[in-house]
């Protein structure tokens, strides 16, 4: 019998306790065990950044950890970035920005966006393009996305 | 995902001495695991030879930077991004700082470890060329206790180190540089960001006025394993800056690498870039106002 | 509502993570399916054989045997099978022979491993060149797959009275979509009392090419067949014939199980399996008079097709087509050939031809003005087209076009000619960055080529739902191009309402017409005016019945609409494709108006090159081009710029590397598109034009940004280089190093 282990950890905020295997990947954990499946699978070799999510706080990508990792880890994905199931300011701005064209990059473009301003509250352009560069986009060109992500540190997007 | 997940065993070690003793009651069976961001993607590709795998995230005695008087060690689970905060690095190793930044984007940084970057054994890795130049030894730790040697000796083929089954890489210590130094990090990837490279050339000259008294060259994607170049730097060693051998630097450090050709570059295209790199770097240097 | 950036229709539950897209949505019972593939690039399928190391009592398993209708994937021509037949001819190496499903993927994708095909293996064809030589025929007597020639005057006449003659070779290589989201498709087949019903949903450009796909390998009637295109994470031309393909597997799954099968490729099988765009080897002869008047043009446009047919005849008639670039020139002789080899089958992407042909021809007008002494932009300024100007196959140049506007523009908004004169002073500098600035001026036809929208005959509706507000009803699909806002604008100007009074309706064959594939930078303009039409037909309808006065207030709109609604039972209104007032076309001779319009443009790059690295950088560009009105300009601009995106991607990056027929680069850590780091900001500008044909005066944009990147690209890096051989794309530092070294030796 495959061994499996119970994984208690924090998802969204919300305490959640899942059977998985070890090598199960974080990526499957939250889209088949959690049905969580706003994070996307768009390579499997942690480079399109399509799986991005917060793992105690830092971007990963969620094909590359498994699930052995995972114990009492605290884990955000797309679906935790509104507040009372109201977009935030940067889910706003990629709306109004026209920063989401097929959607298939955008949420885990989100969460790096997210990430990168809790960092740096007032990147330049050439700080947000590096702090995106994990998070592949085939449709924008990145331009709007930038745009989007400046527009919120500027404070122009409303809550 | 390619890998048949049921077949896939792991192991949580609590401490050093406990993953030691794993290693210890089954030669060469555990793969240690820690970021994941090379085996993970072995993984998912359905190319990971090992079926055990021993995790090594709760050895917190493995994480994080000390700083001594005249020397920094490192341990081998410190992040690529860890290293990039950490105001020391900064000061003393510039080099290693920008091939942490040089290493896949922010993701990777975030997971990805100094020692994992070491043990993955890729000729191709970013952070190796720095080591090389600062002249850094490596700890290995084994139940029978711990050695530690140049890193420079470490890698010893093609995915091939000093580095017995039961032993695992615990810490890395660099030299602090003394005096006047010139550091020097170039990688040439495919891309700006997230790219493998094609080249990468770390330096780190030592100057005694306006003489080089020392240089150190690592390089990364021009030979089967990270490497150094002596014959470059026995040539530019002892010169001025301002008569520095530009083009007998060049053909000694084509004499030193072997780079072959891959789906990423030419084995020619590697050979020149290298030495224009190098060029470069001397330019560089001899432009610098100790 | 035209002319407005409308926030894009789905874009909320695009930045909320709740779309769905085909892998996300979990249905009760589904297996996994996956495909065995041939992995020799020719020969002969002599058995296969499943090996033990898995329960395979537990696996579906389907072949070639199990195909109730014809095994053939319905296209232009019948000859690419669905799965190999055991004793059939292997005519590339990601050929499907076998499917698999099984409720756990992992088991599924452990079986496939297991299965071993045995293959009698014959020498392959690789690319153009041994297509051309012919030592191996594989496809007809002389490995053409399709031959076009346009043939306007006596080109040979005239070149031989030209007082310059240039001739020279471009290449340029494959390119993968890369749409962030891979292939996925669910199948369903039920057997009910009236038949059986196959169903198929997932992510596809084009309902109704599925939906002819599966008539023919199940042989039911139309009636029988239901598609649903899904959400879907990008497209590009990529999922325009191949998803027929995946349907058609899914559903024989299905149909064997008895229960819904998914399959959702990896990208490794994405990139490796499905299409991309066509290889090219492009020789063009131009002859000019004494002024550098382009006087005869002979151009040899060659296509690698790879090893079936698919789209590649119409590929190439585009190509074609746009060969001769936006010149004008009295004697031209266009051969072009699509050729056969034992690679998968290209397809559909972005441009579609054009930016083949169009890269060759503006990378040797650089080369024709530098060899004659003349200012490259001043050799384009002298020979482009003016309206009343004839183009290769004859059509007209209409009022209105100003090439001369976008070039001025373009060169305005890069600062061209300060760039190039402050370049070139700091070129002569001791330093290794290098740097130039270079332009392209291009076209792209709007629709399909020639006689296509006639043939097509599009329909396409609007329907006033219950409540009184508006339904679009087309088989267009949303890839992230901006159909359903851009359809939703068109409709409510046409009825005066406001946008939000407008919705796409769910692309589903059971309630939508054919309003045909959304390809061909066709949607806005063809799709839009036919939806035009089928909105003041809805609004007639409505007046005239007596249900609504002229003029009306958006309530009274809805409250006429909810109430005819209710009092009729329904209330849609259809229109169908008219032919555009005064076009002709002949399909036999290539003459006429191969596209009822163009969009036309301008483009423009600065780029710095490192002479240690040869690493280059586009540190500015400018897109500038005329697409009649825009309808949305906040979309259109992303459409731009993500195309731009993708032409610097082709121009220097982007290469597929080929290793017996296979791609050998099939990940992303090894096929390099770029990153946010890699790309400058991408500025845009719309000149507005007259246009009368498309729905408020819009043309086509979505495939007309991959035109011009990559030319304009390489000219501003010949303008850094020197005199260097760029004929090429990608022109990666390899080739960079490999061409100033042949420039050096010479």
């Amino acid at each position: 019998m495959p061994e499996t282990l119970r994984i208690q950890f924090t998802v969204n905020g919300e305490a959640r306790s899942v059977e998985a295997r070890p090598m199960d990947r974080l990526l499957d954990v939250l889209r088949e065990g959690l049905g969580l499946t706003g994070t996307k699978e768009g390579c499997g070799e942690g480079e399109c950044g399509a799986c991005s999510v917060l793992l105690d706080g830092r971007v990963v990508n969620s094909c590359l950890v498994p699930a052995v990792q995972l114990n009492g880890t605290e884990v955000v994905t797309v679906e935790g970035l509104a507040r009372d199931g109201a977009a935030s300011p940067m889910q706003e701005a990629f709306l109004s920005h026209n920063a989401a064209q097929c959607g298939f990059c955008t949420p885990g473009m989100l969460v790096s966006a997210e990430d990168l301003l809790r960092r740096n509250a007032s990147p330049d352009k050439e700080q947000v393009r590096e702090g995106l560069a994990g998070n592949l986009c085939r449709c924008t060109g990145y331009a709007k996305i930038v745009d989007a992500v400046q527009a919120v540190a500027r404070g122009e997007v409303e809550k | 995902m390619r890998s048949f997940v049921p077949d896939f065993q792991a192991r949580v070690p609590a401490s050093l001495s406990e993953a030691l003793d794993i290693l210890e009651s089954e030669p060469g069976a555990w793969a240690p695991i820690a970021g994941g961001t090379d085996l993970m993607v072995l993984f998912n590709a359905g190319r990971l030879p090992s079926r055990k795998l021993l995790d090594l995230t709760r050895l917190f005695e493995l994480r994080g930077v000390q700083d001594e008087p005249g020397r920094l060690t490192v341990g081998a689970l410190t992040t690529f991004t860890e290293l990039r905060e950490q105001r020391v690095v900064h000061q003393c190793f510039p080099n290693l700082v920008k091939s942490a930044r040089a290493t896949g984007a922010l993701a990777i940084q975030n997971r990805g470890t100094l020692g994992g970057n070491i043990v993955n054994a890729s000729p191709a890795a970013d952070t190796p060329p720095a080591l090389l130049a600062y002249g850094a030894e490596v700890e290995l730790t084994s139940r029978a206790g711990s050695r530690w040697i140049p890193y420079a000796h470490f890698h010893q083929g093609y995915k091939v180190m000093d580095l017995a089954p039961g032993e695992l890489l615990t810490r890395i210590r660099l030299p602090k540089p003394e005096g006047t130094g010139y550091h020097f990090y170039r990688k040439v990837g495919t891309r700006q960001a997230q790219a493998i490279s094609k080249v990468c050339l770390a330096a780190y000259a030592r100057l005694e006025g306006r003489t080089v008294a020392e240089l150190r060259v690592g390089l990364g994607a021009v030979a089967p394993v990270p490497c150094r170049a002596p014959r470059a730097e026995a040539v530019v060693r002892g010169c001025s800056l301002d008569a520095l051998p530009f083009e007998a630097a060049r053909e000694a450090l084509q004499a030193d690498i072997a780079p072959i050709d891959d789906v990423r570059a030419s084995a020619h295209f590697r050979r020149v870039v290298a030495g224009n790199v190098l060029v470069q770097m001397l330019k560089d240097l001899a432009a610098a106002r100790p | 509502m035209i002319g407005a950036s409308t926030i894009r229709k789905e874009g909320r539950p695009k930045v909320l993570g709740t779309a769905k897209y085909t892998d996300d949505l979990h249905l009760p019972g589904v297996l996994h399916g996956v495909t065995v593939r041939t992995r020799c690039a020719r020969g002969v399928l002599k058995g296969i054989t499943f090996l033990d190391g898995v329960p395979w009592d537990e696996i579906t398993v389907a072949t070639a045997a199990d195909i109730p209708g014809r095994n053939v994937v319905a296209s232009i021509h019948d000859d690419q099978p669905f799965l190999v037949e055991v004793g059939g001819a292997i005519s590339h190496p990601e050929q499907p022979v076998v499917l698999l499903a099984h409720p756990d993927r992992h088991v599924v994708e452990r079986a496939r491993g297991l299965v071993r095909l045995d293959v009698e293996e014959l020498t392959p064809v690789l690319d153009i060149q041994a297509a051309l030589d012919r030592t191996q025929v594989i496809h007809g007597d002389r490995n053409v797959l399709k031959e076009i020639t346009i043939l306007k005057g006596d080109p040979d006449g005239a070149m031989a009275k030209a007082d310059r003659v240039f001739e020279a070779t471009y290449r340029t290589g494959a390119q993968e979509q890369l749409y962030l989201e891979p292939n996925a498709m669910i199948g369903t087949v039920e057997e009910g009392p009236e038949g059986r019903q196959v169903t198929v949903s997932g992510s596809l450009q084009c309902p109704y090419y599925v939906h002819d796909a599966l008539i023919q390998l199940f042989g039911i009637p139309g009636d029988r067949v239901r598609v649903v295109a899904l959400e879907m994470g990008g497209g590009f031309g990529g999922k325009e014939d191949y998803p027929s393909v995946i349907a058609g597997h899914a559903a024989l799954l299905a149909l064997k199980a008895g229960r819904p099968v998914k399959i959702a490729y990896d990208r490794e099988e994405d990139m490796a399996a499905t299409t991309k765009r066509h290889p090219s080897r492009t020789i063009l002869r131009t002859g000019f008079d004494a002024q550098g008047r382009l006087v005869a043009m002979d151009i040899d446009f060659v296509l690698d097709g790879g090893a079936f047919t698919t789209l590649s005849p119409v590929v190439l008639s585009r190509g074609a087509i746009h060969a001769t670039g936006p010149y004008r020139c009295p004697d031209v002789r266009v051969l072009a050939r699509a050729v056969a080899t034992n690679t998968p089958p290209c397809g559909a992407f972005r441009g579609f031809g054009a930016p083949q042909s169009l890269f060759a021809i503006e990378r040797h007008m650089d080369h024709c003005a530098r060899a004659m002494g003349i200012d490259p932009v001043e050799l384009r300024r002298m020979n482009l087209l003016k309206a009343g100007d004839t183009m290769a196959t004859g059509q007209v140049v209409r009022e209105g076009v100003d090439l001369e506007a976008l070039l001025d523009r373009a060169m305005e908004e890069i600062h061209y000619r300060g760039l190039e004169k402050a370049y070139r002073v700091r070129n002569a500098w001791d330093d290794p960055i290098k740097r130039g600035v270079g332009l392209s001026l291009f076209m792209h036809g709007c629709g399909f080529t020639g006689s296509g929208e006639a043939h097509m005959a599009s329909v396409a509706a609007v329907e006033a739902r219950e409540d009184g507000t508006v339904a679009v009803l087309a088989a267009s699909t949303e890839m992230g191009q901006g159909k359903n806002t851009v359809f939703c604008q068109i409709v409510a100007e046409a009825l005066g309402l406001p946008v939000d009074m407008v919705e796409t309706a769910e692309v589903d064959t059971r309630f939508v017409p054919n309003s045909g594939p959304t390809v061909a930078s066709r949607s806005t303009m063809m799709v839009g005016r036919i939806l035009q039409d089928a909105a003041h037909g809805l609004r007639q309808a409505l007046v005239q019945g007596g249900f609504l006065a002229e003029p009306y207030t958006p309530e009274a709109f809805r409250e006429a609409a909810a109430r005819a609604r209710r009092e009729l039972g329904s209330l849609k209104a259809s229109a169908q494709f008219r032919t555009f007032p005064g076009t002709t076309w002949d399909d036999k001779t290539y003459k006429g108006d191969a596209y009822p319009d163009y969009s036309w443009a301008c483009y423009a790059a600065a780029v710095s090159v490192d002479l240690n690295t040869f690493e280059v950088k586009v540190e500015d560009f400018a897109a500038v081009q005329e697409v009649g009105r825009v309808v949305n300009p906040t979309l259109a601009t992303g459409q731009i710029q993500g195309g731009v995106a993708q032409g610097i991607g082709w121009a220097l990056w982007e290469e597929v590397s080929f290793r017996e027929g296979r791609m050998a680069n099939n990940q992303l850590t090894n096929y390099i598109i770029p990153t946010a780091s890699d790309l400058p900001h991408i500025h845009v500008a719309f000149l507005e034009g007259g246009n009368h044909l498309g729905p408020g005066g819009a043309k086509g944009i979505g495939e007309l940004p991959m035109d011009g990147p990559a030319p304009a690209v390489l000219n501003a890096l010949r303008e850094a280089l020197g005199e260097c051989r760029l004929d090429e794309v990608p022109m990666t530092p390899e080739r960079i190093l490999q061409r100033l070294e042949e420039a050096t030796h010479a």
